[in-house]
């Protein structure tokens, strides 16, 4: 196997360059290894090692809408992105509510070997909200199912989150929550408020997601359950859980890089590049998300990489399909908004965007310490780089970032995986 | 001007220039015999209905007939829209083929925004006939003018905005449009027919009409849709008429020179007893006269100026 | 949008053609040539009609009309005949705000009516208010005043009456102002350096 001589990074961005040797997979060496002859050697002053990146929500649209995005293509964003894992939600056509669908992405993951792709399961048959699927077929299937979710829709039925929070205990996997009350957001467009009133938008309110949360967290307590909420947006939700997590719920909340940045103040554009689910919130909703985050009550940044064709994005509003590209573009966004104000160091970012959300899905090769013998799962990142997004020039079939045009900071140099260079200066290896 | 998308942000001057065309192309018409103006031979006017609404579309096609523009009405129903094309390759198409003004009714807010947006560089000016629950801005134009008519002025004035507001581009484009003429708004509704972000307009909120009645210039009714009898907004069709309805005997709570309008269709009997709408304090058929001349003063400003620097 | 005010003075190299007391004698002389041209009051045909082409045309008729009452003893009927929306150039010109039209009572029809502007030059105004006539009514027949004619006509047609014939170069531009709208009387003539038409 290759060996990677990583020159002159330092790790966490903390304390002095050193110099990482790479073999065989693992961390062989920290401090003044020697290069032998077939050593590929990075050059990396100024630059910081991070453990490399586990996004617990990515949509890679395949099988079903591989116009958009492929599990080929949405790998190459990943590895671009910093990623070295990635949970390929199970929206797709047809659904994965069964091992096979489970397996066939499992084993597109593995032959792309770009990124580990971990299938997410549905929670219910057909992402319908009426009968649970098989999930322990597929927690024992070759796609080894951690994560289960409907997500796109709630689990909104309280009796089936019950039962489905009670089954997931026997089977030590997750279930994982799109909070949205549908009764309180039929028709919903955009963040009930006054930009919404006044643009004329159906009102998605912060109660459909913050009552689902709240319930949720109630039922997982007495089911003795663990509970992941997805792409928490709101103050109201943030509230919630730390009451939850303080009385001793095993709940844990993720945030998307796009609820850290963007607010309702795009809706004045009405392009759809803008619409999400759930959607961009108000100017104290982010800011209470980024301090959440840098609190610990959210635990981790998740993508919610949701590409989408011109045709679905390049209409009126009402006729678009929610969701934005995230993954080359996280942590770029994590830093602008977490790093630069000083509310993460480079341990806070390893800590929410691959620790912890390796630690909820219960990978044990993901999200572990730099040090020698681990892992080589593994993202260099230059701090004082930046770049101008371009949705073509990403690596996904698909181009819906909402953030065309923007100068942002941060530029991932190289990811490994398994020791095996997947990306590097901004091309797949 | 290059579009009319939307009240929010029509400056007091076009506002006023739109009113004072309509104005005096009013006074121009009255009595002749040959309503017919040569202002806009040889340009392209195509309506584009994505709901139904026969008065307002009848009401610009008159606009731009009677100003010799060449008018051509799409409809949901007899064209490519019903075989699913989108609404983008829809607009492209009928630019390409020479339209100057496309005037859009479209069931989502925003339309008529992005409509504007893909036809930039075809020229093309867009009406909004009506966006969603968004705006509706030639219908506060034309509420606007004959408010002008009765009272005069509307600095100063107060107007109360009652019913449905949530679901109401008319009220959306009238407290905007009212606001810049430096009118005062009320809004009176139940809390369930008031927008969550109510707060940030220029308006005050009540939920008591009798109390309000007596301190208006004018009571602008708010047409009730059927389907929101089942949405839980209002216990019942009764309870509402009971709280909101304009009734004769919240006629008499009006000032003597108070206007009523209604920008229809009205449901008698629910929003507005049958009596008010036919009391001379009713204006209700000038807006529907109205609505014609401001929709050519519209035309006018959009489409008879020069075509460099059309900018904004 | 916002309408451009139209004549509007701006100091440049301008010259007087016409002072306060030229403009009040030249409008009288006019006065007298329509009584004599119209016959007014030499048979029982109704007097003229005299339509102003806003903006100065307003109240150069107003005025002309009230020198043919106080000369004749007739009180001549007077009005404004806005020409805005028949204008063939509107697309060549930031939107014009209309303007008043006023018919005096009793119509046009079978009437002689006098069309009084301030400028005659390229005669597309004219020929726009020929066009707007016909939408008020039939006239027996059309007459023109104006009080200065500047040359350089663009179309067939031709002034009945003129105050001031005053040949120009196209670079150049002559300016009517009335207290009504300016403050003050005057014809002034002015080198813009650029090529009107």
């Amino acid at each position: 196997m290759s060996r990677v001589l990583i020159k002159g990074a330092r790790c966490y961005g903390e304390g002095d360059p050193v110099d990482v040797l790479i073999a065989d997979g693992v961390i062989a060496e920290i401090g003044s290894p020697e290069a032998a002859g077939d050593t590929e050697v990075i050059d990396a002053r100024g630059q910081v090692l991070l453990p490399g990146f586990v996004d617990l929500h990515t949509h890679l649209r395949e099988p079903g809408r591989e116009d958009t995005e492929t599990v080929e293509s949405g790998s190459a964003a990943a590895a671009l992105g910093g990623y070295t894992a990635v949970f390929a939600m199970a929206n797709t056509d047809p659904v994965a509510d069964n091992a096979v669908v489970v397996e066939h992405v499992w084993r597109r993951g593995r032959e792309t070997g770009l990124v580990d792709v971990h299938p997410v399961g549905a929670v219910t048959v057909g992402l319908a909200g009426e009968r649970l699927a098989e999930l322990g077929t597929m927690a024992r299937s070759e796609a080894g199912v951690r994560i289960f979710s409907d997500d796109g829709h709630c689990v909104a039925d309280p009796l089936l989150m019950r039962r489905a929070l009670e089954y997931s205990t026997s089977l030590g996997v997750l279930v994982a929550q799109h909070a949205e009350e549908p009764r309180l957001t039929v028709g919903a467009q955009a963040h009930e408020g006054e930009r919404a009133a006044r643009f004329g938008y159906t009102g998605w309110p912060a109660s459909a997601e913050e009552s689902i949360v709240a319930r949720d967290c109630i039922l997982a307590r007495h089911a003795g359950a663990r509970l992941h909420v997805c792409h928490v947006s709101t103050t109201g939700t943030v509230d919630v859980l730390s009451w939850a997590k303080e009385r001793g719920t095993r709940v844990s909340a993720e945030v998307t890089p796009h609820h850290l940045l963007l607010t309702d103040e795009r809706l004045a554009t009405y392009d759809p590049v803008n619409k999400v689910n759930p959607p961009l919130r108000a100017d104290a909703d982010v800011e209470r998300m980024r301090q959440a985050l840098a609190d610990g009550v959210l635990d981790c940044v998740a993508t919610d990489h949701a590409p989408h064709a011109v045709q679905d994005k390049d209409c009126e509003w009402a006729a678009a399909r929610p969701g934005m590209l995230g993954l080359q573009t996280a942590l770029s966004i994590v830093v602008r908004t977490m790093v630069e104000p000083g509310l993460l160091d480079w341990r806070g970012v390893a800590r929410v965007m691959s620790e912890r959300p390796a630690e909820i899905a219960g990978l044990p090769d993901q999200g572990r310490p730099l040090a020698e013998g681990e892992p080589a799962n593994v993202v260099l990142v230059d701090p004082e780089a930046g770049w101008t997004v371009r949705g073509t020039e990403l690596a996904s079939i698909a181009a819906n970032t909402p953030y065309e045009g923007m100068r942002l900071p941060a530029v991932v140099s190289a990811t490994l995986l398994r020791g095996r260079i997947t990306s590097r200066e901004g091309k797949i290896d | 001007m290059r579009h009319l998308l939307t009240t929010d942000g029509l400056d007091l001057a076009d506002a006023t220039a739109v009113l004072d065309t309509a104005d005096e192309l009013k006074r121009t018409l009255l009595g002749r015999e040959v309503r017919k103006l040569p202002t806009l031979r040889g340009r392209t006017v195509i309506t584009m209905f994505y709901e139904s609404s026969t008065r307002t579309r009848v009401s610009f096609e008159l606009a731009g007939k009677w100003m010799s523009a060449d008018v051509v009405n799409v409809s949901a129903g007899g064209s490519s829209v019903g075989k699913g094309e989108s609404l983008r390759d829809t607009a492209l198409t009928l630019a390409a083929a020479g339209a100057d003004c496309v005037i859009v009714r479209h069931p989502a807010s925003g339309a008529a925004h992005r409509l504007a947006g893909w036809l930039a560089e075809a020229g093309t000016s867009v009406v909004n006939a009506g966006d969603g629950t968004h705006q509706h801005p030639t219908q506060a134009l034309l509420d606007a003018a004959t408010l002008r008519e009765r009272l005069g002025d509307l600095a100063g004035r107060r107007i109360a905005i009652v019913g449905d507001v949530l679901h109401s581009r008319v009220a959306r484009s009238n407290v905007h449009l009212l606001a810049t003429l430096g009118a005062e708004v009320v809004l009176v509704a139940p809390p369930t027919l008031l927008p969550a972000g109510v707060a940030g307009w220029p308006v005050t909120v009540s939920h008591e009409l009798d109390a309000e009645l007596p301190a208006v210039d004018a009571v602008m009714m708010l047409r009730v849709q059927a389907e929101r009898m089942h949405g839980s907004y209002f216990p019942s069709a009764r309870e509402y008429s009971i709280s909101y309805g304009l009734s004769e005997a919240r006629l008499r709570l009006l000032p003597e020179h108070a206007v009523v309008l209604h920008p229809g269709p009205m449901l008698r009997g629910m929003e507005i007893a049958s009596a008010v709408a036919d009391a001379p304090q009713a204006a209700i058929t000038e807006q529907v006269r109205n609505g014609v001349h401001v929709r050519m003063a519209v035309l006018y400003h959009l489409l008879a100026g020069e075509e460099e620097g059309r900018g904004s | 949008m916002a309408p451009r005010p139209r004549g509007a003075a701006e100091p440049a190299a301008e010259r007087e053609l016409l002072s306060a007391g030229d403009v009040a004698r030249t409008i009288a002389r006019m006065a007298h040539q329509v009584i004599e041209k119209t016959a007014l009051g030499a048979g029982p045909d109704a007097p003229p009609v005299l339509l102003g082409i806003p903006t100065r045309g307003t109240p150069l008729a107003t005025r002309l009309g009230v020198r043919i009452g106080e000369f004749s003893g007739i009180a001549v009927p007077t009005g404004a005949l806005d020409v805005t929306l028949y204008r063939d150039d509107l697309r060549r010109r930031p939107t014009r705000p209309l303007e008043q039209t006023q018919v005096p009572e009793g119509g046009i029809d079978d009437r002689v009516v006098v069309l009084v502007d301030d400028v005659l030059y390229s005669g597309r105004t004219i020929r726009a208010a020929l066009d707007a006539l016909r939408d008020h009514g039939r006239p027996r027949s059309v007459q023109l005043a104006v009080l200065v004619d500047r040359g350089h006509r663009e179309l067939p047609i031709r002034a009945d009456y003129v105050g001031k014939n005053v040949p120009t170069s196209r670079s150049e531009d002559v300016s009517v102002l009335l207290t009504e709208v300016d403050g003050r009387d005057a014809v002034l003539l002015r080198e813009t350096g650029e090529q009107r038409r």
